[in-house]
């Protein structure tokens, strides 16, 4: 416990040595919610009633997660490089420890980062103080540990950050677009073989149903009876909780497993 | 000096406790053979130095010690435990310095220390007080909250050292320690190994440096992935028995051929010089009556580590391998 505790602890304070990661995971989502709310308010109207800037919001908060668990993970890559881990490889902490270490250290980083997010949203009056605070910031936390699990998933075979931006913009940032968070899940049925793909494609995304959850949450008045995508939240819990002990069971495995690049020092 | 060809040399047998006890270790990376068979036993309180070129298997010894790399063939039992099955229980026991660093450059000395002593399962007040005395012991209290990446190389490779003792490890395996030491620094380095090895400590350390492997109690010569020397650096000295006359010339072929049939010396050609083992000073009279003129130099001398090392590889350790 105290090694995973003191690799948790050692996440946070370089995170906050390394002042561009805090802008960058920050500012970036903060831009992008800006521009497209400020782009897009005029030609989008969400079937539960949302402008733009309220529809965004909770995508906005899963891109902050997403970067900041990308931008922690990303260190185990560095932490290679830069000799740290193979300290850590001959301790006696096993890879278990060593995964939720960093997973814990970087999942409360993300966390944080989204609540701060949030609580400048309430301050500038974008979000209603009727959010349901507590289950939100419950998801979050989930939301922020699969992330995590996932970069570490991505992270740990990989001896360059170029590999892993790479799978980012090829596998980690089409699963945040295809989750509800940028436009509505679309309905299947239909003749258009387009959306009827996509509308498939972003049912099996486990993420669309934490974001359908975190839409509920942030704004509980919506009204989502003319929506095409609005399983329950019972649905929405299960699928996320079922979908981050997944990734965590298979970064898990990942880390046991032996990889050529855990040998070069 | 007849040269002799890479071939197995067992551990010899020592009235010391083992600490670590392999043998039979191999290893392969795809279908090159990195290390042959190799037997080693390090003893309660010896400083074991494993001197070889580079790719001379000598670090893949370390990483199959320092359970970087899975065991495949061989047995190897370090502080009681197999590493195969109680690789845990090992790894609790031994302390490992790396050659390139291991340090958290974001983090300061202190924090660094912190984080080594908590993955080896100290807490509190213990951790607190163990790190101030590795601080202490390696000089270190003034920069105690000075972040890593401001220190020097050889203050870094301090901290690496104060890391690696801070659980009190019963083996310490360093990795070439005296990488980017100044003179001063290595010699402090090695006053704290012989201190711990004092205390009892079983140190075994990787280099290329004979002068650091001289200090050593005992020496482990790797050639081609086997083990060709396992002695004291008096033993490996006497191994040669009397003089080693060494000549440089321009055509070493032709001086040889002419040695033998004048005088049936049987000389080595190692690294472009002609050498051999000679007890009587008459013959470097015999060598300048006949080949003389063509020589450069010719030099008569006590063996030194450095002969016996190329008695025993049939090549200098200064001299990177050719493919």
């Amino acid at each position: 416990m105290a090694a995973i505790w003191m690799l948790a602890k050692r996440e946070w304070t370089r995170f906050f040595r390394q002042r561009n990661r805090v802008s960058a995971a920050v500012v970036q989502p903060l831009l992008f919610w800006l521009l497209f709310g400020a782009g897009m308010s005029s030609a989008f109207r969400s079937e539960s009633g949302e402008d733009f800037y309220a529809f965004f919001l909770p995508g906005t908060v899963a891109l902050i997660v997403l970067f900041t668990a990308i931008f922690s993970t990303i260190s185990v890559i560095e932490d290679r490089r830069e000799g740290f881990m193979q300290s850590v490889l001959v301790s006696p902490v096993g890879r278990g420890s060593l995964l939720l270490g960093k997973i814990m250290g970087g999942a409360a980083i993300a966390w944080a980062q989204a609540m701060v997010f949030l609580l400048l949203a309430v301050v500038s009056g974008q979000l209603a103080t009727t959010v349901a605070w507590v289950p939100l910031m419950v998801l979050m936390a989930v939301l922020a540990i699969a992330m995590c699990g996932l970069g570490m998933m991505v992270a740990w075979p990989m001896s360059s950050t170029q590999g892993f931006h790479a799978i980012m913009m090829l596998g980690l940032m089409p699963m945040w677009l295809l989750a509800g968070t940028f436009f509505p899940v679309p309905e299947v049925v239909g003749q258009r073989v387009g959306p009827t793909v996509l509308g498939w494609l972003m049912r099996v995304n486990p993420l669309s149903y934490t974001m359908t959850e975190m839409r509920r949450l942030m704004n509980p008045s919506l009204d989502w009876s003319d929506a095409a995508f609005a399983p329950s939240s019972a649905v929405c819990w299960i699928i996320t909780v079922v979908a981050t002990l997944a990734v965590l069971a298979m970064a898990a495995r990942m880390v046991r497993g032996r990889y050529a690049v855990d040998t070069i020092v | 000096m007849s040269i002799a060809q890479p071939s197995k040399v067992t551990s010899p047998s020592h009235t010391l406790a083992p600490v670590i006890s392999a043998s039979g270790l191999s290893h392969r990376y795809g279908d090159r053979l990195a290390l042959d068979g190799v037997d080693l036993c390090v003893g309660k309180g010896e400083v074991v130095a494993v001197l070889g070129r580079n790719g001379s298997g000598k670090t893949t010894l370390f990483r199959l010690l320092s359970t970087q790399v899975p065991l495949s063939d061989g047995v190897l039992s370090i502080a009681g435990h197999d590493v195969r099955t109680s690789g845990q229980q090992v790894r609790q026991k031994m302390g490992v310095i790396f050659q390139s660093p291991s340090l958290d450059l974001q983090l300061t000395v202190q924090e660094n220390l912190h984080c080594q002593g908590a993955l080896y399962g100290l807490s509190g007040l213990d951790l607190r007080q163990r790190a101030r005395v590795a601080l202490e012991r390696f000089g270190l209290l003034d920069r105690a909250d000075d972040r890593c990446q401001t220190l020097s190389g050889g203050l870094k490779r301090r901290v690496e050292l104060a890391k690696g003792l801070l659980h009190r490890p019963e083996v310490l395996l360093l990795d070439e320690p005296s990488t980017g030491l100044d003179p001063a620094a290595r010699l402090n380095l090695w006053a704290t190994l012989e201190e711990l090895a004092a205390e009892g400590v079983a140190v075994l350390l990787t280099t290329h440096l004979m002068e650091e492997a001289e200090k050593a109690s005992r020496i482990v010569i790797m050639h081609e992935g086997c083990k060709v020397a396992d002695q004291s650096p008096a033993e490996l000295r006497t191994m040669l028995g009397g003089q080693v006359l060494t000549v440089h010339c321009d055509q070493p072929k032709s001086v040889a051929q002419a040695l033998r049939d004048s005088w049936g010396i049987s000389a080595d050609l190692v690294d472009g010089k002609l050498c051999w083992e000679c007890d009587d000073v008459a013959v470097v009279n015999q060598v300048m009556s006949t080949v003389g003129d063509q020589l450069r130099s010719i030099t008569l001398a006590q063996p030194s580590l450095h002969d016996a090392f190329i008695r025993l590889t049939g090549t200098r350790l200064d001299l990177e391998p050719t493919a």
